[in-house]
């Protein structure tokens, strides 16, 4: 099986001509978030509260500048569902200690909307996604790379760079938006544009060994 | 020995950075069993190479360090190698801060009110400490990281279940735990151990179930009926074919075991805790002056 090299900004061709089963490698900066980010990012730039006005008018104003940043940073880039263990350098800069994926599942009611708004390219996790992401895949052109869950020393050596944090002191060091350059990320995309999602696959022959295991 | 706080971080040190050797060759076995170039195969690859990266590194093998838990046997009040159980808990806090500090540990406890994560791994019920007292006269702690991913997957079941036709009976247990296996798809970083108590109350059932994880992979359980159901459970789960991260494969849970509570008349629980991959123990034993790291 070949390996494809996926380097950030990530074209809609690019992510397209991805299909389930490919290992990738991913180089780039990208930003991780998680289930306070998930929140955050729905409740205070995508859908803020009623009444306060249309569009980025209704962001408070003291959560413009991540606003910007983050869509600067997310369009045509992923969103890495990943709480870090970090170290401080004496220099003052971060480094990923170690940096596994987190179970993506939890951002289902999230993410389509967070794939439209921000013009994601992709989502990195573990465990796969549900219909709605699927949908938002194929639609939006996005694709679903699932990081091999807990490997997370491995993972931290493909980060070469902590650019900056966001929301740091907000949500704490897990659930902060950490701004990362990667080098050769390895990854196997698990849902693609075409609307096959191996999980779906594994999803339903484990039901039918299971049915036949129970006596269903 | 007075101050165990510096051994206490060296075993919080061990349980966070290597896997104990039956776990780590589980994983080879299940890595040579599946298909070449497949997808499974690739994730164990992945696995046992993190493992050697952060054995060498010095780093945490999952970002997850999850809750510790800390099993502690004490000699019985009065006896050579007694210890103040406060004395103990104050040392392994202290313990827990600095390898927070050091890295070892992500800071892992939230308030569930403000939302805040305290920073050092310490709060309310957090870490979680089991103490009991033993016949014998050195002190032994025990300590399990359980993260988080896997904790989500576990589950406890009322039998019976009408839905599985699950009665209140051994084959009852059999069929919630494969049920379990299948509703967490990879999710809990399979493949994973399965720590299983039937019986107690909901309570205890759990805290049961996780201490199945302090077993070595290879023993047999002194129960005839508990051995061969774990060795049954083992073979079936494997046969739904969810594989290492749910990617399809021969390995779902490379460990099945099993501990039975007497329970209340009304009750029949199942408690199935599911232990990822990073099945992270180490222990200690302190005999008079002598720390031994197992």
């Amino acid at each position: 099986m070949s390996v494809k090299e996926l380097t950030v900004p990530i074209s809609e061709d690019a992510v397209r001509s991805l299909h389930v089963g490919d290992t990738v490698r991913l180089s780039g900066v990208i930003v991780t978030g998680r289930d306070a980010a998930h929140k955050y990012m729905i409740e205070t730039f995508v859908h803020p509260s009623k009444g306060a006005g249309q569009g980025s008018l209704a962001v408070p104003e003291g959560e413009r500048a991540v606003y910007r940043e983050l869509k600067r940073l997310l369009r045509e880039s992923v969103i890495y569902h990943c709480g870090p263990v970090v170290r401080q350098r004496d220099d003052g800069r971060w480094e990923f200690v170690a940096a596994g994926p987190t179970t993506s599942i939890r951002e289902e009611a999230y993410e389509p909307d967070i794939i439209e708004h921000f013009g994601l390219r992709g989502v990195i996790g573990k465990g796969g996604m549900g219909p709605n992401t699927l949908r938002a895949c194929r639609e939006y052109g996005a694709a679903y790379f699932h990081a091999v869950g807990g490997a997370a020393s491995l993972i931290a050596d493909a980060v070469q760079e902590v650019v900056t944090v966001y929301k740091k002191d907000a949500f704490g060091v897990p659930e902060a938006f950490w701004v990362i350059r990667l080098e050769d990320f390895p990854l196997v995309v698990t849902m693609d544009t075409h609307g096959k999602s191996i999980h779906d696959q594994v999803e339903a022959a484990s039901k039918a060994a299971l049915d036949r295991l129970i006596g269903n | 020995m007075d101050n165990l706080t510096e051994p206490f971080v060296e075993l919080i040190r061990r349980a966070a950075t290597d896997l104990p050797s039956d776990v780590e060759a589980a994983l080879r076995d299940a890595r040579d069993r599946e298909a070449s170039g497949s997808a499974a195969e690739g994730a164990l690859n992945t696995i046992l190479e993190n493992v050697a990266i952060a054995r060498q590194n010095d780093t945490p093998i999952c970002q997850d360090t999850g809750v510790p838990i800390f099993t502690i046997h004490v000699p019985r009040a009065g006896r050579e190698g007694c210890a103040s159980t406060q004395a103990l808990r104050d040392q392994i806090e202290a313990a827990v801060a600095k390898a927070t500090e050091q890295a070892y540990l992500r800071p892992n406890a939230v308030d569930p009110v403000t939302g805040r994560n305290s920073g050092n791994n310490l709060g309310e019920g957090f870490p979680s400490f089991h103490f009991q007292e033993w016949d014998e006269d050195y002190l032994r702690v025990d300590l399990l990281l359980k993260g988080g991913g896997s904790e989500n997957v576990s589950t406890q079941v009322k039998l019976p279940h009408a839905p599985l036709d699950a009665g209140r009976d051994l084959d009852g247990v059999r069929k919630v735990v494969l049920d379990a296996v299948y509703q967490a798809q990879g999710k809990g970083c399979a493949p994973g151990v399965l720590g299983i108590a039937i019986g107690s109350d909901r309570g205890g059932g759990y805290v049961h179930a996780k201490e199945q994880f302090l077993r070595p992979l290879d023993d047999t359980n002194p129960q005839p009926a508990l051995a061969e159901l774990e060795e049954r459970l083992l073979r079936e789960c494997n046969e739904l074919g969810i594989g290492p991260m749910g990617f399809g494969g021969k390995t779902t849970v490379f460990g099945v075991k099993i501990g039975a509570y007497h329970r209340l008349p009304a009750c029949y629980f199942v408690s199935i805790a599911y232990m990822c991959w990073a099945c992270r123990r180490a222990a200690m034993t302190v005999h008079a002056e002598e720390v031994t790291f197992q």
